[in-house]
């Protein structure tokens, strides 16, 4: 593992309440772009999130955020923005006290933290509600200025602990759509979810937790690449199914194949995809009309299914 | 001292009292400080109704006792209970206290900043009260008896030192209490175990008075509640061996920095678990 100064770095890094275990033996490099943190409820996401921003201290081993760790507060928060699950507020604030406050403890003067309040305001699209006591919002008007406070500093680091959570389809797809703009900015985007087909869509490499540990880390496809005991399955679309069965049976790398209950399809079960691929192409120019080409099981809902099995996914 | 801090200082200062100080739950703080002013208030148009039968010294004694027993014992003690245990305690109730510790600010200059908005709070609340209750005092009495004990009779230097007095029990019960509510989950446990320890104060070994903020407060008190004036509470504001104002003064001040420091210890490794808390 190597670990660059642009990355978050856990060292050996475990985790007890007492004798309950949070996360044990971590050892993480991740770089820049979206990371979602997948696994169930108690998986140890939380847990993980918090370590890194300071909010639990480590039983054993070391946590570091760009070189810098949460011992050094007056640095390591100004490059780092936490929105928590926590749905929670200091009491009696509108949602730009709630902003505004909190970037003077950042040192912002008046006018400064005025503008850096209403950026992130509007980048949220809460204007018109700033105004209002957070205890009168709905729950996602609360996600959205936990986002605003969170981002309102401009960190290089943003650590959201189940951000998507009440938020309606329009404002998760424009929140979805900020997450990637960050993320092109060069900015880590660290997301924590137990929604898999979420995070499918929008992550450049996850991390899977089971029980405290860290089982798979890395883009999904090259995780689910390694996992050799599962044959990779690719869904072909086609005109002649039986005629494409018999041709890539041909082939040792091919365990199975299935043609699709519709008969315009069949399912392919391979050790290798790479020269699946390449038999493919020659296939199609002989004569079988292919009109798509998808995997079946590269998506993270398949990987962590085969990697903790199927009853610990859910 | 780094700039930055006093303005990190004056940010938390402005937040505390935004949403903490001007909430309805403090309502009984207020009420508490100020009950002493219906007592003295009730007093004064009694008199003034009954002809002003009393004498000045006894007011002057029964405000002395008031002052000692229930008002630095109980009101501001509880006062300060109610308003420096809440700033880190009741932010861990209303799990809101992470917001501050994801802001680049040290927790030192966060336990600085509470501190200090708790102790503007309390030094105004308690020392307004103060002033109103000695001006309730002698409401009943004509204008040139008060001049003449204010100027000529030590009743200015009297006022002084129980302004004086009442902030330094701000200060040093605020310190005790804001360390209680950073160590102890339960409030109620240390405030209590806290009363009973200023309570026998009087009868603790000499060096274990020191550890009490009554101790200091006892020596800065203007008039000594004679023994027999309300037995068996006047019992415990016997001052054996007073002290002079130069050495209570700072020997108080000594004992609320190193609670702090202290405190402010336990916060550095203070961890958010909202969920055991």
């Amino acid at each position: 593992m190597t670990a660059g100064p642009r990355q978050i770095v856990f060292e050996n890094v475990s985790k007890f309440y007492g004798e309950v275990l949070g996360v044990n033996r971590v050892n993480l490099s991740i770089p820049p772009g979206i990371t979602s943190l997948v696994g169930p409820n108690g998986s140890g996401k939380t847990t993980l999130m918090n370590l890194m921003t300071g909010l639990i201290q480590p039983t054993r081993g070391r946590i570091s955020i760009l070189g810098l760790t949460a011992s050094q507060p007056e640095e390591f928060f100004r490059e780092v923005g936490y929105c928590t699950q926590f749905d929670s507020f200091p009491k009696g604030l509108t949602g730009y006290q709630f902003v505004y406050s909190f970037l003077r403890l950042y040192g912002c003067a008046h006018a400064e933290a005025d503008r850096l309040a209403w950026n992130s305001i509007e980048r949220v699209d809460l204007v018109e509600a700033a105004h209002r006591k957070i205890a009168g919002y709905s729950k996602g008007m609360r996600q959205r200025i936990k986002l605003a406070q969170a981002t309102c500093h401009g960190p290089s680091v943003l650590i959201l602990d189940e951000p998507l959570n009440g938020l309606d389809p329009l404002v998760r797809a424009e929140t979805i759509a900020l997450f990637r703009t960050l993320a092109q900015e060069g900015m880590h985007v660290i997301i924590s979810s137990h929604i898999l087909h979420e995070v499918d869509a929008i992550s450049d490499q996850v991390i899977l937790l089971s029980n405290g540990y860290v089982v798979a880390e890395g883009q999904i496809r090259g995780v689910r690449n390694e996992m050799q005991e599962h044959p990779m399955q690719i869904l072909i679309r086609c005109n002649k199914p039986g005629e494409l069965a018999s041709k890539v049976f041909t082939q040792d790398h091919v365990v199975e194949a299935q043609i699709h209950k519709d008969g315009k399809g069949l399912l392919v079960k391979t050790r290798d995809a790479d020269r699946f691929y390449l038999m493919l192409n020659h296939i199609a120019m002989n004569g079988v009309n292919i009109e798509s080409v998808a995997p079946a099981d590269d998506d993270v809902n398949s990987v962590y299914e085969y990697l903790i099995g199927p009853e610990e996914s859910k | 001292m780094n700039p930055l801090w006093f303005a990190q200082i004056g940010a938390v200062l402005r937040l505390e009292m935004k949403k903490t100080f001007f909430a309805r739950r403090g309502l009984w703080i207020y009420l508490l400080a100020f009950s002493p002013v219906a007592l003295y208030g009730a007093h004064s148009f009694n008199e003034l109704r009954q002809g002003r039968l009393c004498d000045f010294g006894e007011d002057t004694n029964i405000f002395a006792g008031v002052f000692q027993i229930f008002y630095l014992r109980l009101a501001v003690y509880f006062g300060c209970v109610g308003i420096f245990m809440n700033l880190f305690r009741g932010e861990m109730l209303n799990k809101s206290l992470h917001y501050y510790f994801l802001a680049p600010l040290r927790r030192e200059v966060l336990l600085a900043g509470k501190y200090l908005a708790g102790l503007l709070v309390a030094i105004v609340v308690f020392s307004l009260s103060t002033l109103v209750q000695f001006a309730a005092m002698y409401a009943h009495y004509d204008s040139n008896t008060v001049r003449a004990y204010l100027l000529e009779s030590g009743g200015a230097a009297h006022l002084a030192a129980y302004l004086g007095a009442t902030v330094l029990a701000c200060i040093g019960y605020g310190s005790v209490f804001l360390a209680a509510g950073v160590l102890f989950r339960n409030p109620i446990v240390p405030a209590g175990l806290i009363l009973v320890w200023e309570a026998i104060n009087a009868f603790l070994p000499a060096i274990l008075q020191k550890f009490s903020v009554i101790y200091y407060l006892k020596s800065l008190c203007p008039i000594q509640i004679p023994a027999n004036s309300a037995p068996p509470l006047s019992l415990i504001t016997i001052n054996v061996d007073p002290m002079p104002a130069y050495i209570a003064v700072p020997g108080l001040l000594a004992l609320a920095a190193v609670v702090l420091a202290l405190a402010s210890l336990r916060v550095r490794k203070m961890e958010i678990n909202y969920a055991t808390d």
